[in-house]
C-alpha cells in the first residue's frame, strides 16, 4: 500500500477550480519534488492535504495508508503523521516555543492513545533534538516564531518535524525568504530526517533547493495538473528551459 | 502547558452552559423585608448590633443616595433596575450560636467544598506543577474569610494572624471590636457621597472583610475572601477595608461566584485600601459571577467601586484582576498617588463572551511628587459581547515628575463582538511623562490552522493563543490563583469559535 495517494483531485476556491484532477503517489522513503510556476496550484495541494479550511474538494480522493484523509480533521491528520512545514510560519506571542511543542506533542500522543509525556521527559527530548539540529536552546524559551529571522523560522519548522516524527512531510516553498547559508542549514536539517520509513514532498518554485535536497522524483505542475514527471534530471532540464514549454501542455 | 489541556478536559465535561458554580444551596435564610427604606437600613444595622455612629453613617448615606441618579456614561445597556424589588439582607439561619468552624451548617461547608474553598485550617497542598525555576507551592497557607450572601460565615487562621498582630475579620465584627480603626478609615478613600453605587453600598452593606496590618509587619500568609451569592432576588453589598500601616506588606485575594438564575442580581461592592509610608498592598481578584446564559438571560450586574489610597511616602498599591463573569461589569480599581514617590499598578484581564458587557479600567491620580503608575490591560471579546477599557491618568499641578506607562491590548474572537478603548489623560504639570500604547488584534485563521496542523484541537488552539496574550498579567497573580485563572479563561471562552 502506498503511503500517500492523491487520485484525480479536483479543488475549488470560491467558485474557481484550482486543481483539475491531480494525481500523485508517494511511497515510504521517497522524496518527491513538485515544481511549477506561481499560480499552478502547488500550495493549494499542500493545504488540501493538511486540511486547511477554505478549500472545497469537488472530486477525487486523498488516501493516507489507505484511509480517507479528507474525512479527518486537520489535527487528526497531524496525529496520524501528516506534517506541513509552512511557507510563512505564524508568530504566537506569549507562548514559549517549548510550551507550544509540548502541548502539540501531547495532543498528538493522546490522539494515538499513547501516554502524555511529562515536562521533564519532554524537556530532555526537545533539548536532544535541538542539539542534533544545531538549534540554539535559547530559541525554545522564546515566543513561537516571535522576532525570529526567516532562517530561524524555517529551522523551527524542521525542529518540529524532527520532534513529531511524521510519516510524510510536506515542505511548502521552504526556500522562500532564505539566503544561501540559511538555505543550506535548513536543507541539512531536512536531509538528516530522511529515512526509509519517511516520505517527503518538497514544493518549490526554484531548482536551487533541489541541489541541497536531492529528490527521487520530480513532478512539474501547470494550471492545476501534473504535466510531466521524471527523475531528478527533470529539475535541471527545467532550470535551462523554464516553465513556458509546459504552458501549452496543460 | 498541562493546564491548557486540563482546562479543555474540564470544558468537555461541562454541559452547554459552561458555568460550573451555578448550583444552589438549599438553606433557610433570614431576610430583611424586600425593598429599600430607612427601616431597611435600621434593620441591617440592628442585625449587626452596630453602635449608633455606624447607623448614623449609614442613614446619612441613604439620604444622600435618594438625591442621586444612576450613572449612564458607561458603554453598558441594561433594563432599569427596580431598587424596591431587591432583598438587601439575607443570612443563612444559624442552627445555634457558633463557637468553632465545626459548628457551621454542613450545607454551607459543603457549598465551599464544592467551590474548592478550604474553610478548615489546612495548609493548601495543591499538586501544582511549578514552572521551570519557579518555587513549589507546597505548605503555603491562605487565610480565608467566607461571605455567604450578607454575612461572613468563617474566617480561618485567626490565631496565627493574631500572633503576628494582623487583624483579619468580618467588617461587622471590626465595627464592634476595633471602632477606632474603622471610624478613622471607613469612607476615607471612597466617601459616602462618591457615586450612586458606592453610596448605596454605604447605606446597606452587610458584611465584608477588614484587614489591619500593624507597622513593620509582613503579613505571614495570603489573605483571601470568598464571596458567594446564594439567595434569590438578593443583592450583595460587601464592604472591604484594608489598612497597611507604615512599612507593612499584605497580599489579598478575592474570589466570587453565584448560582445560575434567570433573573439578574445586583452586586455593588466597595473596596477601600489605605497604604501608609513605605507600605505595600497587593490586591488580586478573580471575578467569576454568573454571566447569564447563552441567550443573555440572567447574570450578575456588577457595579463595584474599588480604590486604593497611597497615603504615605514610598507606598505602593497593586491591583490585579481577572474578570470573566457577570452580565454587566462596571468597575475601575484605582489608585490615588498622594504620598511622594508612591506607585500604583493595575493589571487586568477582562474576558467577555455570550452577551456580556464589560466596561472596566482604572484611574491613576498622581498628586504627590515623583509618583509612578503602570497599567497593563488585556481585553478579550468573544461571542456577541462588548468589552470596553476606560482609563484615566491624571497629574495634579504639584505632581512633579509623575510617570505613567499604559498598554491596552484587545483581542477579538469572531466577528460579532466589540472592543473599545477610552483613555483619558490629563497632565497639569509639564514635567509629567505619560506613555500610552494600544493594540487591537484578532485571532487569525492562519494562527489557528498552524496550531491545529500541529495536532491541537480548535479549543486547545484558542486556549493557547489567549493564554499567551494574557501572560504578562497572569504572572502578577499568586501562583495558585494564576493556575485557576488560566483554567477559568479557557472555560469562559468555550464555544467562542464557531
Amino acid at each position: 500500500m502506498s503511503l500517500l495517494e492523491v487520485k484525480d483531485l479536483k479543488v475549488r476556491v470560491e467558485e474557481r477550480e484550482i486543481l483539475h484532477g491531480l494525481s500523485l503517489t508517494v511511497n515510504p522513503g521517497e522524496v518527491h519534488a513538485i515544481m511549477g510556476p506561481n499560480g499552478s496550484g502547488k500550495s493549494t495541494l499542500s493545504h488540501v492535504i493538511a486540511g486547511k479550511p477554505g478549500y472545497e474538494v469537488t472530486g477525487g480522493q486523498i488516501l493516507f495508508r489507505g484511509e480517507d484523509l479528507l474525512e479527518m480533521e486537520p489535527n487528526e491528520r497531524a496525529a496520524k503523521g501528516v506534517f506541513l512545514a509552512f511557507q510563512y510560519p505564524v508568530e504566537i506571542p506569549g507562548v514559549t516555543t517549548w510550551n507550544f511543542l509540548h502541548a502539540a506533542l501531547n495532543a498528538q500522543r493522546k490522539a494515538r492513545g499513547e501516554d502524555e509525556m511529562s515536562s521533564p521527559a519532554f524537556l530532555k527530548k526537545v533539548r536532544e533534538v535541538a542539539k542534533s539540529l544545531n538549534v540554539p536552546q535559547d530559541m525554545l524559551k522564546r515566543g513561537v516564531n516571535v522576532g525570529f529571522s526567516g532562517g530561524e523560522k524555517k529551522r523551527n519548522e524542521i525542529l518540529q518535524m524532527a520532534l513529531f516524527e511524521p510519516a510524510v512531510c510536506i515542505l511548502d516553498e521552504m526556500d522562500s525568504g532564505l539566503d544561501i547559508d540559511a538555505l543550506r542549514i535548513a536543507a541539512d536539517g531536512v536531509n538528516a530526517l530522511r529515512s526509509p520509513e519517511r516520505a517527503m514532498v518538497v514544493i518549490t518554485h526554484y531548482q536551487r533547493l533541489l541541489n541541497y535536497i536531492v529528490p527521487d522524483y520530480v513532478h512539474v505542475m501547470s494550471k492545476g495538473r501534473v504535466v510531466k514527471s521524471g527523475g531528478k534530471e527533470l529539475a535541471l532540464e527545467l532550470e535551462e528551459s523554464g516553465y513556458t514549454q509546459f504552458e501549452d501542455a496543460a | 502547558m498541562a493546564a491548557v489541556q486540563e482546562t479543555v478536559e474540564r470544558v468537555r465535561r461541562i454541559d452547554v452552559d459552561q458555568y460550573r458554580y451555578g448550583f444552589e444551596t438549599l438553606i433557610e435564610s433570614d431576610k430583611a423585608p424586600k425593598g429599600l427604606s430607612e427601616d431597611t437600613v435600621r434593620f441591617i444595622s440592628a442585625k449587626k448590633n452596630e453602635p449608633a455612629w455606624m447607623l448614623e453613617w449609614r442613614l446619612e448615606a441613604y439620604r444622600r443616595w435618594l438625591t442621586m441618579t444612576e450613572p449612564t456614561w458607561a458603554r453598558v445597556d441594561y433594563p432599569k433596575i427596580d431598587y424596591q424589588d431587591i432583598y438587601y439582607y439575607a443570612a443563612p439561619k444559624p442552627k445555634k450560636t457558633l463557637s468553632s468552624i465545626d459548628e457551621i451548617d454542613p450545607e454551607i461547608l459543603k457549598t465551599y467544598e464544592k467551590l474548592g474553598i478550604p474553610l478548615r485550617e489546612v495548609a493548601i497542598l495543591e499538586g501544582v506543577e511549578p514552572p521551570p525555576g519557579g518555587e513549589p507551592s507546597a505548605n503555603r497557607k491562605i487565610a480565608v474569610d467566607a461571605v455567604f450572601d450578607s454575612v461572613s460565615v468563617a474566617t480561618t487562621f485567626q490565631k496565627e494572624l493574631k500572633a503576628a498582630g494582623v487583624i483579619f475579620m468580618p467588617i461587622s465584627e471590626a465595627i464592634r471590636e476595633h471602632p477606632e480603626l474603622v471610624r478613622k478609615y471607613l469612607g476615607s478613600v471612597v466617601p459616602t457621597s462618591d457615586n450612586f453605587f458606592a453610596t448605596l453600598n454605604s447605606a446597606v452593606f452587610s458584611d465584608g472583610s477588614f484587614v489591619y496590618v500593624p507597622p513593620g509587619v509582613r503579613c505571614p500568609m495570603e489573605l483571601s475572601t470568598y464571596f458567594r451569592i446564594n439567595e434569590r432576588n438578593t443583592g450583595q453589598f460587601e464592604r472591604t477595608l484594608i489598612i497597611a500601616d507604615k512599612g507593612s506588606y499584605v497580599s489579598y485575594l478575592e474570589g466570587c461566584t453565584a448560582p445560575q438564575r434567570d433573573e439578574n442580581q445586583l452586586h455593588a461592592a466597595v473596596v477601600e485600601l489605605v497604604a501608609l509610608d513605605d507600605a505595600e498592598i497587593k490586591y488580586s481578584t478573580v471575578q467569576n459571577w454568573y454571566p447569564g446564559n447563552s441567550e443573555g438571560k440572567g447574570g450578575i450586574y456588577n457595579f463595584v467601586t474599588k480604590r486604593g489610597d497611597c497615603r504615605g511616602k514610598h507606598s505602593k498599591i497593586s491591583w490585579t484582576q481577572v474578570e470573566t463573569g457577570s452580565a454587566i461589569t462596571w468597575k475601575y480599581p484605582s489608585c490615588i498617588l498622594r504620598g511622594d514617590n508612591s506607585s500604583g499598578e493595575f493589571y487586568s484581564i477582562a474576558i467577555s463572551n455570550g452577551f456580556q458587557q464589560v466596561d472596566s479600567g482604572t484611574k491613576m491620580l498622581h498628586l504627590g511628587k515623583n509618583t509612578s503608575s503602570r497599567i497593563i490591560s488585556k481585553g478579550i471579546a468573544a461571542g456577541k459581547s462588548q468589552n470596553t477599557y476606560r482609563g484615566l491618568v491624571s497629574a495634579h499641578r504639584k505632581a512633579t515628575g509623575a510617570r505613567n506607562y499604559t498598554a491596552c491590548d484587545s483581542l477579538l474572537i469572531g466577528d460579532k463582538c466589540g472592543a473599545h478603548t477610552v483613555p483619558y489623560v490629563e497632565a497639569k504639570n509639564s514635567s509629567a511623562t505619560f506613555e500610552h500604547e494600544a493594540t487591537t488584534s484578532k485571532i487569525s485563521e492562519d494562527v489557528l490552522f498552524y496550531c491545529i496542523q500541529r495536532g491541537l484541537s480548535q479549543e486547545e488552539a484558542v486556549g493557547l493563543v489567549v493564554n499567551g496574550f494574557v501572560k504578562d498579567v497572569l504572572q502578577q497573580l499568586p501562583m495558585e490563583f494564576a493556575v485557576e485563572a488560566q483554567k477559568l479563561i479557557s472555560i469562559s471562552l468555550e464555544g467562542s469559535v464557531g
